[in-house]
């Protein structure tokens, strides 16, 4: 397939303007205190475009658009605004390649992932919300035989969205698509890392949208996502993230008494019963993928399978195979189609990785493979590049209860059932989970065991809309990913009537 | 000379510079350690009292700064501290981008914690 030229460079498919101001009532607006910041691309950690920095004054702009738009879209039927959904999604396949490179520059990804995964994903979710809000009907109750109770779904009003780097485009959509079905207005916050891929998807569809629906506010948590989070005038606010903005988000929800849903990460266990290597099959073989999956999106990923639990049958072997597969893993230019494993997304995010490696090790942990920076040279020697690193250890061990978000595995095996329960249910979050076994009993009973809001059984890594998402324990609150996320994105209005002629003989 | 009590928390010189110039911005200042996912995992720094602690974080400790009026509190979840309270933790800055609210990110670094073991003597005079 060959390497997308870089955006900016000849025959790119894409172009990034040189600067980004805030998108706020359907147009570009300057910054109120004029500051920019540079966004480096990953990749080389050179800068390719600056960005607005956003403070409360560009907030308070931002919610005033919204406010202005937000009666006249959420009273639009259904069906307009389901039409408006469609016309985005085809607007992004048309434009496929564009949106991936420009994602896969801005966070350090393979572009093959993005052409793949993140914007089909992305562009299916906006049709799966258009579809579920044609679908979604009221209800009545009848209370007695005058007296019927209606419900309604009626929007929230003018909602915040906080955005985490890790899949810029595709997170903004779990977001946006709801929010917009259930006739909601929205500003929304990129993470600092990637603050310009969605302007890339904004300038595609910005004339779909009615002016104010959506606002993109950029800057620093501390200077622009504060006052968003907390401004008296968001009804809603919905941040994926970690563990202590989200406390701090929900203390700022609780002084204004609005709802959130907040997605805050896990430290996912992964687990391959005896039966799994029954055979030497196709199903052993995608087994040892679902292993190796730990490094999809370099280990970026809320949900990575970062804790492997390989039952003792097969652990010496099985974790044999797995490394073979985990040095097969292709590190590369991330705008090359063969390139399997990326950069990192930040320079800060390269440096706690290692930071965790060296615990790692200190704690007495084995490494089985990796545990280096990788140097690519050439243009890429600026990068924030990591091995595919697997650890050997046990649970109590902080690499295996931490979140490193890195493509780094810890590797521990257990004895029985009772046994891989007890590990997997042995940490603060509650995200994801895999379990592969061929007995569909052992599978199906660990798949309710686990304390994790996923469990993916025979398979992992699959975001289809359609299958709902989120978190048990510290992990957090709400669903995305399915039409339970209208709900959260709605309020219900009920309207008791009653249809008698006659007093009630109370006074 | 009675050797000093061992501590939890410590700050690196350079994440010291650091806390001194932010403190000049924003007032005292205080740390909670984050976990989960993207920025999680790394210690966040906030104007003291914007982030409200509970009945359920653990005090690590106060970090001495020279300049710095009051000793900078260092808060983490009770729950996280179980799994973490046999590793000495210091405050390190490393160049680079984090989001969350902490208040260095406007300055292009990231506060980055370092560990390694406490020593069994060192958890010996920390468990009492």
């Amino acid at each position: 397939m060959g390497q997308y030229a870089a955006p900016g460079a000849a025959g790119s498919v894409v172009e990034y303007r040189s600067r980004y101001d805030h998108f706020i009532g359907g147009e570009y607006v300057v910054p109120a205190k004029g500051g920019y910041f540079e966004n480096p691309t990953p990749i080389t950690g050179k800068p390719f475009t600056e960005m607005a920095r956003g403070t409360a004054e560009d907030v308070e702009r931002a919610i005033d658009a919204a406010e202005s738009a937000v009666s006249t879209w959420g009273r639009k039927s259904p069906a307009e605004r389901a039409g408006i959904l469609l016309s985005i999604a085809e607007r992004m396949e048309r434009n496929l390649e564009k949106l991936a490179v420009a994602e896969s520059w801005e966070n350090g990804k393979p572009v093959r992932e993005t052409l793949a995964a993140d914007i089909p994903l992305a562009i299916d979710h906006f049709r799966y919300f258009a579809g579920a809000l044609r679908a979604q009907e009221g209800t009545l109750s009848q209370v007695d035989e005058d007296t019927v109770a209606y419900h309604f779904h009626e929007p929230l009003g003018v909602v915040a969205q906080i955005i985490p780097w890790n899949f810029p485009i595709l997170m903004a959509t779990w977001k946006l698509a709801p929010a917009l079905a259930g006739g909601n207005a929205v500003v929304l916050k990129p993470a600092e890392q990637t603050p310009a891929s969605i302007h890339v998807l904004l300038e595609l569809i910005a004339d779909l949208l009615p002016a104010g629906t959506v606002n993109v506010i950029n800057g620093f948590g501390v200077e622009a996502g504060k006052p968003l989070a907390s401004n008296p005038r968001i009804r809603k606010v919905a941040f994926t993230g970690e563990t202590t903005t989200g406390r701090l988000i929900l203390q700022y929800a609780s002084e204004n008494i609005i709802p959130v849903t907040v997605e805050l990460g896990g430290k996912s266990p992964n687990i391959f019963f005896n039966d799994v290597a029954a055979a030497d099959d196709a199903f052993y073989d995608k087994a040892l993928e679902g292993f190796t999956l730990f490094a999809l999106n370099q280990g970026e990923v809320c949900t990575c399978p970062s804790r492997a639990l390989v039952q003792s049958g097969i652990y010496r072997d099985f974790t044999a195979d797995a490394v073979a597969r985990t040095k097969n893993i292709t590190p590369g230019h991330p705008l090359d189609t063969d390139t399997q494993i990326g950069a990192q997304a930040s320079n800060d995010q390269l440096e706690k990785i290692l930071s965790y490696i060296d615990i790692g090790k200190q704690e007495g942990a084995k490494i089985l493979t990796g545990g280096s920076r990788v140097e690519l040279g050439g243009e890429l020697s600026g990068g924030y590049y990591v091995e595919p690193t697997i650890f050997e250890g046990h649970n109590k061990q902080r690499i295996f209860q931490e979140e490193i978000f890195g493509p780094v595995v810890s590797v521990t095996s257990f004895d029985d059932y009772e046994d891989a329960m007890r590990t997997a249910n042995d940490t603060l979050y509650g995200l994801g989970a895999g379990v592969w076994a061929r007995n569909g009993n052992t599978a199906y009973r660990a798949g309710r065991d686990i304390q994790a809001g996923r469990v993916w059984v025979n398979n992992y890594h699959s975001y289809p809309a359609h299958a709902a998402f989120g978190g048990y324990k510290q992990s957090g609150i709400g669903r995305e990913t399915h039409k339970m996320m209208l709900d959260h994105y709605q309020q219900t209005k009920n309207l008791l009537v009653n249809y008698s002629e006659s007093a009630m003989g109370l006074f | 000379m009675n050797t000093p009590a061992p501590q939890r928390v410590a700050v690196t010189d350079q994440a010291a510079e650091l806390i001194r110039r932010l403190v000049e911005q924003h007032g005292h200042v205080m740390f909670h350690q984050s976990g989960g996912c993207c920025d999680g995992s790394s210690p966040m720094c906030y104007p003291h009292g914007e982030f409200r602690t509970g009945v359920n974080d653990v005090h690590l400790g106060a970090l001495e700064i020279e300049g710095v009026a009051e000793g900078v509190e260092v808060w983490m979840s009770g729950p996280q501290f179980e799994y973490w309270r046999h590793t000495h933790l210091t405050i390190d800055v490393v160049s680079g981008r984090g989001s969350g609210f902490s208040l260095e990110a406007p300055e292009g670094v990231r506060f980055l914690l370092r560990s390694r073991l406490l020593t069994s003597e060192e958890l010996a005079g920390l468990e009492t």
